[in-house]
């Protein structure tokens, strides 16, 4: 399995090639609580990083999920749609939201990997 | 932030049950719990799961935090009703009540509970927001002889549910033959405690004040029994939200009279010849002139919640109304809301829209409660 890296606001990319898959990392799922609905970005929908392109809602709240970078919408998980559950049970494997092509290996790069998203997440609860 | 909230005689409880914290109305309160061990194999914890609990078996509320007063000494009833469109002085020893404080305008400065405890005590359960303003809007209300008692050190506990009543007889038998929204003194497990049939969740249940250093001893006794599981803040809310009631600040307010609130069957029927409590006239008024405006319930067609402040659409294309609590019923498996439309559009199944995110979503308007009172009768 290819490696994840993350935002700042919580989704995590993997890329396969030069599709990037997107989702929500456990601990966002944690801080949510049960996910009851999720919206998720039309295909072919042209996003920008940091473009709000999926909505995610609890029992008590709704929080936008952003595109962490450029690209374009390849596919949609309606799995999680049907069942947003898969959102709290699998955050990173079968609760995936989205798919892009087009994007800048650079950029992924760039991004946060597992040792500094702990780091991160520990400097936001300090 | 948090070193100035206060805690409830629970708090150590809380935490040590997994419970995650938020501020509310100045307390530190659980909005769901993270359980463990037992418990965890009863209910394993989070909102969706601590609601289904509630209505299946019984969950176990601190509600600590909302003010509890008693009223005392001849004519508490008649100072109260100059200050509540509710029938107090007709309320029987041993009945409770639930009722309003009204502003001069008529709007709602907060809703309560009064329970008449005979001998001229009337014991109130007021908001946490909305404690300090109700006692010092009471007190200065009160003639010579009257006066208002606030009750620092009782903590108040909620267990509610269908087999609330099957375990809490188990501790104190009495309970089983209370009627609902029935009050009594009396001891659980040996801790004297004053416990009124009633509760905030539609379902049956007790609402239990107990000496604050007896709290946690009566809490995990509760907890001990197999059918009880701790429900938090998150729970109790969309609890509420199913059972139709309203939640102070978000469906009603200073800006909403009892009238568009729905709340008219508050109005006592000699309270309504005599018309004598603060806002009476604005009151009066609303009702024989009709509201503009009514508080109703709307189900969204999707599966996406309308939260608080959504705006409603009306077919014509203008905004109707707004949502004042809006999110997800569990036990509906689907999205719920309240909130205030135009009079001309309050029939059940009136189709409307919601604008969420900018896009119009269809909804009707749907009679409440979303999931049937099982209250004991």
């Amino acid at each position: 399995m290819s490696e994840l890296r993350y935002t700042k606001d919580h989704e995590w990319v993997r890329l396969d090639g030069d599709i990037a898959t997107v989702g929500i990392s456990d601990h966002a799922q944690e801080a949510l609580g049960d996910v009851v609905f999720v919206e998720l970005p039309d295909i072919g929908r042209a996003v920008e990083e940091g473009e709000a392109c999926a909505v995610v809602e609890s029992v008590k709240a709704a929080s936008d999920v952003y595109s962490p970078m450029d690209g374009t919408v390849t596919e949609a998980n309606q799995a999680i749609v049907d069942d947003p559950a898969l959102v709290n049970a699998a955050p990173t494997e079968a609760g995936w939201f989205f798919k892009l092509s087009g994007v800048d290996r650079a950029v992924f790069d760039a991004l946060m990997d597992e040792t500094a998203y702990a780091a991160f997440l520990a400097s936001e609860a300090a | 932030m948090t070193d100035i909230l206060k805690t409830t005689p629970l708090d150590g409880l809380h935490r040590a049950l997994g419970a995650r914290m938020v501020p509310f109305a100045g307390y530190a309160m659980p909005v769901q719990y993270d359980l463990t061990g037992d418990l965890a194999a009863r209910c394993r914890g989070g909102v969706l799961a601590e609601h289904l609990h509630c209505r299946e078996k019984a969950g176990l509320f601190d509600v600590s935090h909302m003010g509890q007063a008693l009223l005392v000494g001849p004519g508490a009833a008649a100072a109260l009703e100059a200050l509540v469109p509710g029938d107090i002085a007709g309320l029987k020893p041993g009945r409770q009540r639930y009722t309003l404080l009204t502003d001069a305008a008529g709007g709602i400065l907060d809703d309560l509970m009064v329970a008449n405890l005979g001998d001229d005590y009337l014991a109130l359960v007021v908001n946490a927001s909305r404690k300090h303003d109700d006692y010092a809007h009471i007190a200065a209300a009160l003639p010579a002889g009257v006066r208002l008692a606030v009750q620092e050190d009782s903590a108040l506990l909620a267990l509610q549910g269908p087999l609330a009543a099957a375990v809490l007889a188990r501790l104190s038998p009495a309970v089983a033959d209370m009627a609902f929204m029935s009050i009594a003194a009396l001891p659980v497990a040996g801790i004297e405690c004053l416990i009124s049939r009633s509760g905030y969740t539609g379902e049956d249940g007790y609402e239990i004040s107990v000496p604050a250093r007896q709290a946690e001893d009566l809490a995990r006794l509760l907890l001990a029994e197999p059918e009880v599981a701790p429900v938090g803040l998150g729970a109790r809310d969309s609890l509420r939200l199913e059972a139709g009631l309203c939640l102070y600040g978000n469906d009603i307010d200073t800006t909403t009279n009892p009238v568009e609130a729905a709340l008219t069957w508050t109005i006592g029927k000699r309270r309504k010849t005599e018309w004598n409590f603060v806002g009476a006239a604005a009151v009066r008024a609303a009702l024989h002139d009709g509201p503009t405006r009514l508080r109703v319930g709307i189900r969204p067609d999707g599966r996406a919640p309308a939260r608080a402040g959504t705006e409603i659409v009306g077919p014509d294309g203008a905004v109707v109304g707004t949502i004042t609590s809006g999110g997800f019923g569990p036990s509906l498996n689907a999205p719920i809301a309240m909130g205030y439309v135009r009079r001309d559009l309050v029939g059940d199944g009136t189709a409307v829209s919601l604008m969420v995110r900018g896009k119009p979503l269809p909804a009707r308007i749907a009679p409440m409660p979303f999931v049937p009172h099982r209250y004991a009768r």
